[in-house]
């Protein structure tokens, strides 16, 4: 619908049907407000739609020195050769599915988590509790790698002591790529699911209590309340929240890898998501030309999910709908 | 605030529902202490001495306390309080102004007799839905407009974000329109409107967007990572932070720069020490200021 109506403005803009006057007119008199604008539109323009002509890199045999324009032109070989080289396919898989399993556990945790909170009616310990789970999401990404280091560095950490306490032996997860994708989604979850109950306690504490005090009264105990009204209350909140997170489904998380992983490229295999590697390619390699092919082809996959999920929940929730 | 009390006892407690209770207050209760002791972990290993870190670990007690971490910062202390100044700097500027142009278009696009309302908000919108990746954005910002190792490219990048222009226009919809007509009648502009009529009666949304805004360059350690080179002597705080973690050579050499000369380096408790001084701030501030959060992550979530 903003799309439509986005066009229509956009004619009514270029296309002043015989009536150039009142088209100037319309500019006077909402004068401020589009002042008030200005500082957005032009944020927006220098920082993400004057880039957009840059993708053009991706199609070139990027060289520093003569400029975007100036590289030569070389098709699609750069997407070519990280298809053939079977690069592409494991960056989008290992992105894929880690944000699968953000979104599935990173969803359904705080959902139960937000429902046990519910029905504790001391309301100190729900806000105690809500303000220290809520903590984790505070601290940068930095602190977080040095957290997880503190805890599973082979020769000093604190669960590799307890481990070692207790007579077991510890793995050395700084070189086993196997370990990590349980390691990074337990540090995602730990940074995330206080943020998410918050959000979904909000949801719940809109439910009509007067619904919940009807089951009550007639004798419904807690699972059975949990099971017939706060979950079918819940079940657009979670479906909306869920298809729109599939939308990001090829968006990574790169501060939650990159600080944990680094340059170690022992876990790569296992780690490697399409924001490190564009990252590395960039930053360390140099390599405009394969970094920039990576990232358009992360956009426009991503673009077309979008258009997608968007499309479904339309059909289920017009209400909902991004536009 | 109409909110329904509900009072225990009233309705008879069954087996079910005391089993749930008690599981709840368990499960949360271990969660807490999970969020909170890499915290402490953090804290109190800088204050042990190195030896005891590569005897027994960290631990949850210092095993032999000690300020010598502490005492190795404050001997060359130029380094940290010139990041602070940095970071302080930027995130008081980059919150106010990027709040000002925020309240500024989300007041102005929630206008319902704003024409270009959808137009404006669809162009600023489509940049989370596209984008040209990192590479063209890091050659505009380094060969274009020349800000390689300023620290303007930090600071430019993080002022607004789509999602916090949608949220302020949800905030400010809740304002009801009758204040702007009245503003209109009295014969206020548009501007002095927003200034004067809603910026006042919208506290609670400044403070929560503010929170994200000040909370994003605080942590910042991204743009910096790309944009500040080792040119650049003072790094924001988690970007130094970053560099102590990953590269302890880096404040060897800025003891040797002092003249301090150490065979051995307790390169573990410093990292501790630097963490605890680098995030110290923000923990003792999180108490005041997280009812914001909560508060705003509520009302967004609402209205959807």
């Amino acid at each position: 619908m903003l799309q439509k109506r986005a066009l229509m403005n956009d004619t009514r803009l270029l296309v002043p049907t015989g009536s150039g006057y009142s088209l100037r007119k319309s500019l006077r008199q909402n004068r401020t407000l589009i002042l008030m604008c200005i500082p957005a539109i032009v944020f927006f323009f220098l920082f993400c739609y004057l880039p957009m002509p840059g993708a053009y890199i991706a199609f070139t045999k990027f060289n520093y020195n003569k400029g975007i324009f100036g590289s030569p032109f070389v098709g699609w070989k750069n997407f070519a050769f990280l298809f053939t080289s079977g690069q592409l396919t494991l960056l989008l898989r290992n992105t894929v599915l880690y944000n699968i399993a953000f979104i599935l556990l990173g969803n359904f945790i705080p959902l139960l988590c937000a429902i046990l909170l519910n029905e504790i009616q001391a309301s100190w310990f729900r806000k105690v509790t809500q303000s220290i789970m809520f903590l984790p999401y505070f601290i940068s990404a930095v602190l977080v790698s040095l957290l997880v280091y503190n805890m599973i560095n082979y020769d000093y950490g604190f669960i590799s002591n307890i481990v070692r306490q207790f007579g077991g032996a510890m793995p050395k997860y700084y070189s086993q790529p196997g370990a990590w994708p349980f390691i990074i989604v337990l540090v995602y979850l730990w940074q995330n699911v206080g943020y998410g109950t918050v959000i979904y306690f909000a949801a719940i504490t809109n439910i009509d209590t007067s619904m919940i005090e009807a089951a009550k009264v007639d004798g419904a105990n807690g699972f059975q309340r949990i099971r017939y009204i706060i979950l079918p209350c819940l079940k657009s909140t979670l479906v909306i929240l869920l298809l729109f997170a599939m939308g990001n489904i090829v968006k990574g998380n790169f501060g939650l890898f990159y600080n944990l992983v680094g340059g170690n490229s022992l876990l790569f295999g296992t780690t490697d998501i399409i924001e490190t590697y564009v990252y590395r390619a960039l930053m360390n390699n140099f390599n405009f030309s394969q970094g920039s092919a990576v990232g358009l082809f992360q956009s426009v996959v991503g673009f077309v999910i979008v258009l997608v999920a968007n499309g479904i929940v339309k059909r289920i929730e017009p209400d909902y709908s991004l536009f | 605030m109409l909110r329904i009390q509900r009072r225990p006892g009233k309705v008879r407690l069954d087996g079910t529902d005391r089993f749930l209770r008690g599981f709840t207050y368990v499960v949360f209760s271990i969660f807490a202490i999970l969020c909170i002791i890499p915290f402490w972990l953090i804290i109190a290993s800088s204050f042990s001495t190195e030896a005891a870190i590569r005897r027994s670990g960290f631990t949850l007690w210092p095993a032999d306390f000690s300020l010598y971490s502490y005492q190795l910062i404050s001997m060359s202390p130029d380094q940290l309080i010139g990041s602070y100044i940095v970071t302080v700097a930027m995130t008081m500027l980059g919150t106010t102004v990027g709040l000002f142009f925020i309240s500024m278009t989300g007041y102005a696009l929630q206008r319902k007799d704003f024409p270009y309302r959808n137009g404006i908000s669809f162009y600023i919108y489509f940049t989370s839905l596209f984008s040209a990746g990192l590479v063209p954005f890091y050659y505009l910002i380094v060969k274009v407009y020349g800000l390689k190792d300023s620290y303007w490219a930090v600071l430019l990048p993080l002022l607004m974000t789509p999602w916090l222009i949608i949220l302020m226009k949800n905030y400010v919809k809740a304002i009801p329109h009758e204040i702007t007509e009245s503003g209109k009648i009295d014969g206020a502009g548009d501007f002095r409107i927003f200034w004067s009529l809603i910026l006042p009666s919208m506290t609670p949304a400044l403070a929560t967007i503010g929170l994200f805004l000040a909370l994003s360059y605080w942590n910042e350690w991204y743009y910096s990572s790309l944009f500040l080179g080792s040119q650049v002597r003072y790094r924001p705080l988690q970007y130094q932070l970053y560099n102590v973690i990953n590269k302890v050579a880096s404040i060897k050499n800025s003891l040797a720069a002092s003249n301090i000369v150490l065979n051995d380096l307790p390169s573990e408790t410093l990292k501790m020490a630097t963490a605890t001084l680098a995030t110290g701030p923000i923990i003792l501030l999180y108490p005041f200021v997280q009812r914001y959060f909560v508060a705003g992550l509520t009302v967004g979530a609402v209205k959807g």
